[in-house]
């Protein structure tokens, strides 16, 4: 019986668990493998280099520098899609009319891909001549038109990047946020109506928040993890038929270049990449652990 | 007197959340406009809300175009994102269901394989699965871009969340009939867990038609490019027209849009029953 178990267990997880070995555990191994190498265009390469792949990822200013690019991305992102995400929610929550109306609209933009909107961003909206639309709204206060995403002091183009996943993003944490707010049990607000709390921010504060405390740890989390794996948004608004600029790199797009641009170093790709994902996951583990995510109900 | 304050917040807000929806609606509004524009109206040194007429040849010029191989690219992303779609919820919904319901000694070290997966972004294994991949002979191949995106730990996690909540007596009723695993998974299980099979099938639909990095490596011959990547690959070279470039964006998302507005109530489902808080 017990065996006939096994088997059937066996039947049913061992394809996916294959193929996610195949795919996910072996390119690891391998990658772990190769950035032990001088693997420039092999995939086989023969000439061992110990650390030295590491090390001239870690000295490579560009590299670090595409670290630094993810933090103050992050520091950016975050923050401001937090916010939006939670007002959004907050108020499409309590407004009584057309409330499918207004959640559809800020989630729909999560149809979109980075590709398009990144289009709309570079060809229309911030396209830095005199007829895009910023350039024409900046116009009727008296601006002087900006060139958005090639002007590096100010750094403009950081509006231009936040702004596109901003409005991609912002609508699917309402909902998860939107999702936090319906399971709050009235009786709480009653209860606060009942000792004088006024509506408004003293319930917010003393309540809403608190409540919401689970949802706000899995949004920055999710949050925080996106940010890493930024690559669309920044290859599609910055990169044009001469290359990429040598600002605004973040690690993904330095990797490309470098593992699958003209020189097609492999090991030194490789490498970076397991450089990058020690980070994730030590982010994510340290994160997870300090803001206690462990210790929600396991069927949450 | 507080009465005519709460009623001014209320208003307040109502017109707050309508100047947001408008903005979030602007470039909706830009990829139709400039769509079905003309080239001459779009980069006109005056901004007009309202193009001067609607052209709608637009999108049989983008089709004519011999150097634009966008038809292809759709029905290259068309096949993708259904094949991923299939294949990621026949994979997944089977590991989920072994993993929350057949006992076995081991099931909880491979549950632990799995997670482990989600710690490592798919992103950042893009190098060594582009080694994997090619050392396979896959590049430029629909087999190359479809299947090692077939294994979604993120999609076995939400199915195994959901057949553990899901309630036992239909099983055990099987069971009682002489029906096995197999039988009951099929018979009992699957039609009775449609809301997840939409929820989860949505998502990745919608993840696949709009994935870019893992196709940009995978898809390096132009008979091999999705969508996003032909779109991307116009705006960086800017060979292509502006108005056939819109055009070819509005076309790109309207398979999306109905996806999305048919199956918005499940994506609100999936995502909130995620098991992510």
């Amino acid at each position: 019986m017990r065996r006939r178990r096994a088997l059937w267990f066996w039947v049913f997880v061992g394809p996916f668990a294959a193929g996610l070995t195949l795919f996910t555990y072996v390119p690891l191994l391998w990658s772990v493998g190769l950035s032990f190498f001088d693997a420039h265009n092999t995939v086989t390469p023969t000439h061992f280099v110990g650390l030295d792949n590491y090390t001239a990822m870690l000295r490579d200013g560009a590299f670090v520098g595409s670290l630094k690019t993810f933090l103050l991305f992050t520091a950016f992102i975050v923050p401001v899609t937090y916010l939006l995400s939670l007002s959004l929610a907050l108020m499409v929550n309590r407004v009584r009319w057309a409330r499918a109306f207004f959640r559809s609209v800020f989630f729909l933009p999560a149809a979109c891909s980075y590709v398009v909107a990144a289009l709309v961003w570079k060809m229309s909206i911030f396209n830095g001549v005199r007829f895009g639309l910023a350039n024409t709204v900046l116009g009727w206060f008296g601006g002087d038109p900006v060139a958005w995403l090639s002007t590096t002091d100010p750094p403009w183009y950081w509006l231009v990047i936040v702004s596109v996943r901003l409005w991609l993003q912002a609508g699917f944490y309402m909902i998860l946020f939107l999702a936090g707010l319906q399971r709050i049990d009235p009786v709480l607000y009653e209860a606060a109506a009942v000792d004088g709390a006024r509506p408004g921010w003293t319930v917010l504060r003393h309540i809403t928040l608190p409540q919401l405390r689970a949802t706000s740890v899995a949004v920055v989390l999710l949050l925080v993890i996106n940010a890493f794996q930024a690559f669309d948004e920044f290859y599609n608004l910055l990169s044009d038929a001469r290359g990429y600029p040598p600002y605004a790199r973040p690690p993904l797009v330095y990797l490309y270049y470098t593992a699958l641009g003209q020189g097609q170093n492999l090991g030194l790709g490789s490498a970076g990449a397991v450089i990058l994902a020690l980070i994730v996951a030590v982010v994510t583990v340290g994160q997870a652990r300090w803001l206690k995510l462990g210790r929600t109900d396991p069927d949450g | 007197m507080d009465d005519a304050l709460v009623r001014a917040g209320r208003a307040l807000r109502l017109a707050l959340l309508i100047a947001l929806a408008l903005l979030f609606l602007i470039p909706f509004y830009l990829l139709l406009r400039n769509g079905l524009s003309s080239e001459q109206d779009i980069t006109s040194p005056e901004w007009t809300f309202f193009p001067g007429e609607l052209k709608w040849g637009n999108v049989r010029e983008l089709f004519d175009d011999p150097s634009v191989p966008f038809a292809r690219s759709l029905l290259n992303s068309a096949l993708i994102a259904i094949a991923t779609t299939l294949g990621t919820l026949l994979l997944s919904s089977l590991a989920g269901y072994g993993l929350a319901r057949i006992p076995y000694r081991h099931a909880n070290k491979v549950f632990y394989g799995v997670l482990g997966t989600l710690l490592v972004p798919a992103a950042v294994t893009f190098v060594p699965s582009f080694v994997l991949v090619s050392s396979l002979g896959w590049i430029s191949t629909l087999r190359g871009l479809i299947v090692p995106t077939l294994f979604s730990a993120f999609a076995c996690f939400v199915f195994r969340q959901y057949f553990l909540g899901f309630p036992r007596e239909l099983e055990d009723a099987a069971q009682v009939d002489g029906l096995g695993y197999w039988r009951t998974y099929w018979l009992v299980v699957v039609p009775n867990a449609r809301p997840v099979f939409a929820a989860v099938g949505t998502i990745v639909f919608l993840g696949a038609w709009n994935s870019f990095l893992w196709p940009l490596v995978i898809g390096q011959d132009q008979s091999a490019w999705t969508v996003q990547v032909a779109l991307s690959s116009f705006t960086t070279s800017q060979v292509i027209r502006l108005h056939e470039l819109f055009v070819a964006a509005v076309v790109s998302i309207l398979p999306l849009l109905l996806v999305f507005l048919c199956f918005q109530r499940w994506i609100v489902a999936g995502v909130e029953r995620s098991g992510i808080d």
